[in-house]
């Protein structure tokens, strides 16, 4: 989901409908748009020598770029990489072919548990496969949390975030919240008690009352300026998503500015999502399509991405390939425990949608 | 606009004619030409263009590719029209959008007005340097354009925010000992805006200012009126037209401006172009979207057309 550099971008990539780079395709061409920063520097490089093809590599910063292309058609693309609930609703639109399986033979290296948790997204994964997965939990500044809450800081609870009492000591230090309705107003309602998943009105205008409460103490809702914020001490608590917290952990690690930073999901529970490599139905080259996805899936190349992203993968085979650091952070590797209460995205109605987007706009601008 | 584009084609083809034939040889065709460019251009990119979003604003939307249902019908070659005003009635029906629309007004207006403040000065100081010097300043002027604007956007970050420049050498200096909170504030906005938009109320100030007859203020002086009359009476109403077209044009892409809200502000209050974007992204109902961003040119384009026509702004321009 992230890796989103400017939101401005956006913005301006959504308006560059730039020329389709299919239309110099020829035959051993592949077309790939993924995520910014969200491959391993030689993934591609070692797929062209070994095919022998030529890769165009373009990249997004946010699920919203990515769809307005696929809605508006002719991408020219063979791969992308949408986000789970995003691409549920791709789907129902016709947007992706079917995978064949029958030319996916390292589809058995995945974990079987999270190819279904996916599945919830688009049955039986007969379109997608996962690509890389995280949560949605909280970042903060160790050291700036420990002066004002003390050492017992109820770090992993969203207790940081939607108890009053504790996020009003935060407010000097900066509290940043993802503009990401459909992830904030769910981790409200669960923080409430009810179903994160629930369409109620009622439900989520519960959501959107927490949210508004603790609004005097949030200074921005932004879904990527947080990254480079924590690393640089500006802020010191982000409700982010898990990869984007550690990318700003290794930002300040590497600028030696002695910013510690640590993702937890908390105990009571956070937002699992997928990133799923798909084919757009009308792919220049689905056969090429094919044979990426079967690469990706080869457990070297994923644990290759895996040890460069720091994003959790769902290639059970790759993972004694997986640095043990990431795969013993439970950040990234939740354990059982934690897993259990992960709960997937729901996928919105058109109504519920601009409901969802309606209460939005009300907590952020607090009328 | 259509008078001075007249202005200069006269110009450049009496210019021809002073160089000899053309002038029987272009004619009425070179004037043609050089309108028709620009009208073709504006055809191809502007009319089209609004013509399809205006088209998109009558459908419905709908899961498929696109994203929306069409507003006509074809039996055979006759459309028939099945789209509806409904998306125009459902922006009225709720407050969010008017909100927007005069929260947008009044962030591009005040920028508007202090980008004046700052340019008028700057120009009239360029206009009246030696013409050597000149010509550096306005390079000064327009060179940090040329770079990309969210570059420059991301440079004034790395000075307002918590940590940046501005705050650590105030602290530094004992001026304060907490930092200053600048980053996602109105003032981050608006200094924004006024620093990204400056060099389009500089330039045309310039040009008017620099045309103006320095004899008037010398005469002016003469009849003894004070350098503050003479500026009031004189050089502050022989600016008007720069004043007039320098607004206009940063006022205008302020008011949709996206970027700068939402990379600088604290999203507490609507902005028209995060409206507009939230319904085309997050509602992923592009017929509302394409209604707002009609709504809104409607709402911009109606009361210039109208002020264009007053005979007053006639007479300045």
């Amino acid at each position: 989901m992230l890796k989103t550099k400017l939101t401005a971008t956006t913005a301006l990539a959504a308006l560059a409908l730039t020329v389709p780079a299919a239309l110099m395709a020829q035959d051993r061409v592949l077309n790939i748009y993924n995520w910014s920063d969200y491959i391993a520097e030689d993934t591609i490089a070692k797929f062209e020598e070994e095919f022998d093809v030529t890769v165009n590599y373009d990249v997004y910063d946010g699920n919203e770029v990515l769809e307005a292309r696929l809605f508006a058609g002719n991408t020219g693309f063979d791969i992308v990489v949408p986000t789970s609930d995003f691409l549920r609703r791709q789907v129902l639109a016709g947007i992706y072919q079917p995978l064949d399986y029958s030319k996916l033979p390292n589809a058995e290296n995945m974990d079987p548990d999270l190819m279904a948790a996916a599945a919830v997204y688009d049955a039986d994964n007969a379109h997608s496969v996962i690509y890389m997965w995280g949560t949605t939990g909280i970042g903060y500044n160790t050291a700036m949390i420990e002066e004002r809450l003390g050492a017992d800081a109820p770090t992993d609870s969203w207790d940081m975030v939607f108890d009053p009492e504790v996020i009003s000591q935060l407010a000097d230090c900066g509290v940043t919240m993802l503009d990401a309705p459909t992830e904030m107003l769910p981790a409200a309602m669960n923080y409430l008690g009810l179903d994160p998943r629930s369409t109620d009105t009622d439900d989520l205008e519960a959501g959107a009352e927490l949210l508004a409460s603790i609004r005097p103490y949030v200074r921005y809702f932004h879904s990527s300026q947080y990254i480079s914020d924590l690393a640089n001490g500006d802020v010191c608590l982000s409700v982010g998503w898990s990869g984007d917290v550690f990318q700003a952990l290794y930002r300040a690690e590497e600028a030696e500015n002695g910013v510690e930073i640590a993702y937890v999901i908390p105990s009571e529970g956070a937002l699992q999502w997928f990133d799923m490599m798909a084919i757009p139905a009308d792919a220049p080259n689905p056969d090429l399509a094919h044979e990426f996805i079967n690469f990706v899936m080869r457990p070297d190349i994923t644990a290759d991405i895996t040890n460069y992203v720091w994003y959790a993968n769902g290639n059970a085979a790759s993972l004694e390939l997986v640095d043990p650091e990431i795969t013993g952070d439970p950040g990234i590797f939740p354990t059982e425990a934690a897993k259990d209460r992960l709960w997937a995205s729901e996928v919105y109605d058109a109504r519920t949608d601009r409901t969802i987007n309606r209460l939005w706009t009300t907590v952020k601008t607090g009328e | 606009m259509s008078e001075p584009v007249e202005g200069i084609t006269d110009v450049t083809v009496s210019d021809m004619a002073g160089a000899k034939p053309r002038r029987r040889l272009g004619g009425g065709w070179g004037k043609r030409l050089v309108i028709g460019v620009p009208f073709l251009w504006l055809l191809l990119f502007f009319l089209i263009p609004f013509g399809i979003v205006f088209l998109v604003s009558l459908g419905s939307p709908q899961f498929s590719v696109p994203p929306y249902s069409a507003a006509f019908e074809f039996d055979g070659w006759w459309p028939r029209f099945v789209g509806s005003l409904g998306n125009y009635v459902f922006l009225t029906e709720d407050d969010l959008y008017w909100r927007a629309y005069l929260g947008s007004v009044k962030i591009a207006a005040g920028a508007t007005f202090l980008c004046l403040l700052v340019a008028w000065p700057m120009a009239w100081m360029i206009a009246r340097a030696e013409p050597a010097r000149r010509n550096l300043l306005l390079m000064l002027v327009i060179l940090p354009f040329w770079t990309s604007s969210l570059l420059r956007i991301y440079a004034l970050m790395g000075m307002l925010r918590q940590g940046g420049i501005i705050n650590s050498v105030l602290i530094w200096a004992g001026v304060i000992d907490q930092p200053i909170q600048m980053m996602q504030t109105d003032f981050a906005v608006y200094l924004t805006i006024v620093f990204t938009y400056l060099p389009l109320m500089v330039l045309p100030l310039y040009s008017t200012l620099e045309k103006l007859d320095g004899a008037l203020l010398e005469a002016s002086a003469d009849l003894g009126a004070s350098k503050f009359a003479t500026f009031c009476t004189v050089t502050l109403p022989l600016s008007a037209p720069g004043i007039v077209a320098g607004c206009l044009l940063v006022f205008i892409p302020a008011v949709g401006e996206f970027v700068i809200p939402d990379l600088m502000g604290a999203q507490d209050s609507p902005m028209i172009g995060n409206v507009l974007w939230g319904e085309f992204t997050r509602n992923r109902d592009w017929p509302v979207a394409s209604a707002v961003a009609i709504a809104m040119l409607a709402l911009l384009v109606i009361p210039f057309m109208l002020l264009r026509s007053s005979p007053a702004l006639r007479e300045e321009a």
